[in-house]
């Protein structure tokens, strides 16, 4: 079946590129999505071998965090659209997923991963978290074995509020501590309170979730021992995943002004490279081995199957504002703002705001820039002959991993994965 | 106030007695230009409504920067005692680079007005165009403007000139070109004072070529002064020193558009338009006969200007290469004081050497080549032509330091020199002293003007001034001193070629022939810049300074460590794919110096010297 190019809906034509100048982020520009949401039926090819995997964006946070350009939104009302419409709106457009997805044709998967992602989505009563999820496995069913996470802020959950999601079918709870340092979360402006980490981890374990725990390293005037204390204190409570990420400035966000005006000193790349290897080094310790750039995981059982999903190229269904979507080599996006959201999905029009079919020499490059990140590599086979001439270089540079390319495969030494971007644009041959 | 001549003379019948042909000499921003805008106005050939300020500086880029760069002609009727006259007034420029321009325009006169600012008295260009005028045997008008400033202090200033070129102070007319103040008396002491033009009416036609511009619609426009006879329209005209014969397809005069006439009589100032395409073919200082009727004497020309100053021009896009050669090309034709020859520059790629008259010559160059051909262009340092014999007796005209012959030992190196004037308030002395002093120079002589300005002389290195010189001796004096200068002759020195290596590497664009006294801080200054420039690498980079094989400064960028995005993105690959896109464009504009990425604008930056927080636009 072919995809219907129906022009956009004029009434609707301003809302993606009204959004694109404001916070957050920009949408990427692309070609535009048809109202229908309809798929080409390329999308098939290969689809078995794919998981299928479900995103959904809850853009809302009680007040955003100073470093922060994720699509969310403080107000309980934004431009007429209530907080407590949206899972209503969300469960519509998982509706209308599964009419797009059997119209290709193939047949309906189970969904293997599911992850809720914000925003805050334990902002959101837990009832229609649950109520969510219920419609996911309504629509397609969930593997026997599926993961389903949810983020969460440390002052967002309860213990029984942990326990009502394990009930609903929730595996796994990753919390938002960022570093356990005062003075750190005050620069990051995070509001919860550090000495709740540890409860709130212990009440999920008591649910049964998997616990993983997100830090953010490299904030300015944050010392290397600042980092390991938070690096010890995540550790101490035993969770099952790490994730730590290096801070970025994001353009448009509070911390970006408090640079620019001398406020804040900007982070040091030196800094965060020593931060990447000491974390490297405490997790290893503690038993934990990398899987990808970000993220440390105590055994392949307790990776995040979502994550790797991203970077393996699975599909995956993204719902909600701002939500990015992957299914067989068409990637789209739906509208940043709430409002232009709802309002599409009432007009029952998809809230798609561009979309890109990949061709083969973009699907090979993404290949390359995704697999690298990504601890059991790029099979050498992906590369092209430039690619293929820039391994050796790479390996006496020390960037990858000479056994491993013997072996076939392009995987990164701990100084390559500092130096990722630079090793990627050598294997693609700039 | 309406013109006094009610009529103009006919050009082509216009008796020589009635003719008289002056030019507006002074130094820079004195107020040549809006002096000559009052003329246009008095005499009527503007009117008020097409009035607008320094008329005659046309090009954008002379009214952007306020100064005049190209020499105007204008012919004027003006009537005095029930006579009419004819008036040919020729706007000159005031800056040192275009004093080429001025001596071709007093050839075609037998008057200067000097005029003198008189708030700010003489000035080093004062002083070396009435020298040329005199030279000349000019007949001089000493003019002190702008009397409307509360500044102004004519009394001091007439006394002044007066000591200078002779008379009384009250010889000394004062006029505001702003108000306008004067100017009609002035205009009368033209008529009265500069002598009419001689020369033999029925006599072979001789007109001299004083200026040859392109103009895109019209081809190349010749301007010319008749020294002996008559042209006339559909005449077929000869080239005397290349004896191309053209048809004469208009003749004219300018008042101040272009307006053709029955021919050009002699003693006049006008145009010529043959249809061709490069001022080559009708060259400054020829002298245009009747090729019917040729005359057998050309008259004496201009000598060539040397150029002074030497750049590499180069693309910031490669691909650019051919409309940089095309753009010289059409430069050349109305500039033909611009020379050029292509080079290559490991770092830079394939440009242009190009000589220039002086640094604002290629200041202009180069803004004129990017704005009117759309060229983004990166100017290597300024460097001057030296003379460097080996010991096995060769001759090399080096103006390119990478050029500097290495291996063969080096007998004697020698450098253009100048003959330097500085005028400035006496209270500056002894900064200015130290400061040419520390520049190589040597004291020629030193004169009182008046009570309390001093011109010193000074003989020295042109590399030196072309350096950074008048940047240093504009802040010295708190903008005071003013500063001429003319070749003179040549000097051996101690020079040395300072090598600037990245990894290892000579990047030809950063080497530079300095006195060995002065390689050090040369070596220091790159060194630095280019360490504050250049981004981390994978690995650590070296940056050396050296002259030969030996090191003399060093500096290293350390191993950049982190160049990753760790963050988490969610499903957004189009936006990571996007950014490696970016970082890929991004190397593209990146030149490889062996192994190291140099990016496009560190070289731009480092051989501005915008490092240092220094504001290139000041000049
Ligand atoms: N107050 C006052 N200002 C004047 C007078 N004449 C010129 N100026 C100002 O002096 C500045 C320089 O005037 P120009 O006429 O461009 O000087 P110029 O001698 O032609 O300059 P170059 O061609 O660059 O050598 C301008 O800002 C004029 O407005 C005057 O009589 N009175
Ligand atoms: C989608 S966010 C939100 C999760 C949840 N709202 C919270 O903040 O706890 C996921 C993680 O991205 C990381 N993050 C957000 N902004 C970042 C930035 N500017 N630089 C680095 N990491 C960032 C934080 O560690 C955060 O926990
Ligand atoms: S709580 Fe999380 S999503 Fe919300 S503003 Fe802070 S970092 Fe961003
Ligand atoms: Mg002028």
């Amino acid at each position: 079946m072919r995809a219907t190019r129906s022009p956009r809906n004029p009434a609707l034509a301003g809302w993606s590129r009204e959004n694109e100048s404001t916070m957050p982020s920009a949408l990427p520009r692309a070609d535009p999505a048809p109202a229908d949401g309809l798929l080409p039926s390329s999308v098939t090819r290969g689809w078995a071998e794919r998981d299928f995997g479900v995103y959904v964006h809850v853009p809302f946070c009680r007040v955003r965090c100073g470093y922060c350009d994720f699509n969310t939104y403080t107000a309980d009302e934004v431009r007429g659209v209530k907080q407590s419409d949206y899972a209503g709106q969300a469960v519509a457009e998982i509706q209308r997923a599964v009419e797009i997805l059997d119209a290709t044709g193939a047949p309906r998967r189970p969904v293997s991963t599911v992850f809720f992602g914000g925003g805050t989505p334990t902002l959101l009563p837990v009832t229609q978290l649950a109520q969510l999820l219920g419609s996911i496995r309504d629509a397609w069913g969930l593997a026997s074995d599926a993961e389903i996470t949810t983020e969460a802020n440390p002052d967002s959950v309860t213990a029984e509020s942990l326990a009502q999601l394990a009930a609903a079918g929730f595996t796994r709870v990753s919390f938002g501590m960022q570093s356990a340092v005062p003075h750190v979360l005050a620069t990051l402006e995070r509001t919860h309170d550090p000495e709740r980490v540890p409860l709130v981890v212990e009440w999920a374990r008591a649910a049964g979730l998997q616990v993983s725990l997100d830090l953010i390293y490299g904030t300015p005037g944050e010392s290397l021992d600042d980092w390991r204390s938070s690096l010890e204190l995540a550790l101490e409570q035993h969770p099952d995943h790490v994730s730590a990420y290096a801070l970025i400035v994001e353009s448009g966000t509070k911390l970006a002004r408090q640079i620019a005006r001398g406020e804040i000193a900007s982070p040091d790349d030196d800094v965060q490279a020593e931060m990447y290897e000491l974390a490297d080094t405490v997790l290893a310790e503690r038993g934990f081995s990398w899987y990808e750039l970000s993220n440390w995981a105590r055994d392949a059982g307790t990776r995040s199957r979502h994550n790797l999903s991203y970077w393996t190229g699975q599909d995956w269904w993204g719902v909600g504002p701002g939500a990015h979507s992957h299914v067989g080599g068409v990637r789209w996006w739906n509208v940043k703002h709430p409002a232009a959201y709802a309002e599409r999905i009432a007009a029952g029009v998809s809230p798609a705001a561009g979309r890109e079919t990949l061709d083969e020499e973009t699907r090979r490059t993404e290949t390359v820039l995704l697999t690298s990140r990504v601890a059991d590599g790029l099979s050498i086979s992906e590369l092209d002959l430039p690619g293929r001439g820039a391994i050796a270089g790479l390996i006496a540079d020390g960037l990858i991993d000479g056994g491993a390319a013997i072996r076939g495969r392009v995987v990164l030494t701990l100084r390559g994965r500092l130096l990722a971007d630079a090793v990627v644009r050598r294997l693609l041959g700039s | 106030m309406s013109p006094r001549a009610l009529k103009s003379l006919e050009p082509a019948s216009t008796d020589p007695a009635k003719i008289r042909n002056f030019c507006i000499i002074a130094h820079i921003d004195h107020g040549k230009s809006t002096l000559a805008d009052r003329m246009l106005g008095i005499t009527g050939v503007v009117s008020d409504r097409d009035m607008r300020a320094q008329y005659l500086d046309r090009m954008d880029i002379e009214r952007e920067r306020g100064i005049t760069i190209k020499s105007q002609a204008v012919r004027m009727p003006w009537a005095l005692n029930g006579d009419t006259f004819a008036l040919n007034m020729i706007d000159t420029p005031g800056h040192v680079d275009f004093t080429y321009e001025v001596s071709r325009s007093l050839a075609a006169c037998e008057g200067a007005i000097l005029l003198v600012d008189a708030a700010q008295g003489i000035e080093a260009q004062t002083l070396a165009n009435l020298y040329l005028a005199l030279d000349n045997d000019l007949t001089i008008i000493p003019v002190l403007n702008k009397i409307d400033l509360p500044a102004a202090d004519p009394d001091k200033y007439a006394k002044e000139l007066a000591s200078l070129i002779g008379g009384t102070p009250d010889d000394v007319l004062r006029v505001s070109g702003k108000t306008g103040m004067g100017v009609t008396e002035l205009l009368d002491r033209v008529v009265e004072l500069i002598p009419a033009p001689q020369g033999d009416p029925n006599g072979p036609a001789r007109a001299m070529i004083f200026d040859s511009v392109y103009d895109t619609y019209r081809g190349v426009v010749t301007y010319v002064r008749m020294i002996d006879g008559k042209l006339s329209p559909r005449e077929r005209i000869q080239m005397m020193s290349t004896k191309a014969v053209h048809e004469l397809l208009e003749i004219g005069v300018s008042s101040p558009e272009p307006t053709p006439t029955k021919g050009l009589g002699v003693g006049e100032v006008g145009y010529l338009i043959t249809g061709v395409k490069d001022v080559r073919q009708s060259k400054v200082g020829d002298t245009v006969t009747n090729a019917a009727k040729p005359s057998t004497d050309a008259l004496p020309g201009y000598t060539d200007p040397k150029p002074m100053v030497f750049s590499g021009l180069y693309p910031i896009d490669g691909s650019d290469y051919p409309i940089l050669r095309e753009a010289l090309d059409k430069l050349k034709l109305s500039d033909a004081s611009l020379n050029y020859e292509p080079e290559t520059s490991v770092a830079l790629g394939f440009g242009f050497r190009c000589g220039f008259l002086g640094l604002l010559h290629l200041e202009i160059v180069t803004e004129r080549l990017e704005r009117e051909f759309g060229l983004d262009l990166i100017a290597t340092a300024p460097s001057v032509p030296y003379e460097v014999t080996t010991e096995d007796k060769k001759h090399f005209t080096v103006t390119n330091p990478s050029e500097f012959p290495t291996g063969t030992k080096i007998a004697s190196v020698s450098e253009p020199m100048v003959k330097a004037a500085i005028l400035a308030p006496k209270d500056y002395v002894g900064t200015i002293m130290e400061l040419c002093q520390s520049k190589r120079g040597s004291l020629l002589g030193m004169e009182y003007l008046g009570e309390d300005r001093v011109e010193i002389r000074y003989a020295m290195p042109l590399g030196e001034i072309v350096f950074d010189f008048f940047d240093q001796l504009k802040s010295k004096t708190a903008g005071y001193a003013s500063l001429d200068y003319e070749p003179s002759g040549e000097q051996d020195a101690d020079l040395v070629k300072v090598d600037i290596l990245l990894q290892g590497e000579a990047v030809d664009a950063f080497s530079a022939i300095v006195h060995r006294d002065k390689a050090y801080a040369y070596g220091l200054l790159m060194t630095e810049r280019l360490k504050k420039l250049i981004p981390r690498q994978q690995f650590e980079v070296p940056i050396q300074a050296a002259i030969g094989a030996r090191i003399i400064a060093r500096e290293s960028i350390s191993a950049m460590r982190k160049d990753v995005l760790a963050k988490c993105y969610g499903g957004d690959i189009t936006r990571k794919r996007k950014l490696l896109e970016k970082q890929k464009e991004g190397k593209k504009r990146m030149k490889m110096v062996g192994r190291v990425e140099v990016p496009q604008e560190a070289f731009i930056a480092a051989l501005s010297g915008d490092v240092e927080g220094k504001d290139p636009k000041k000049k």
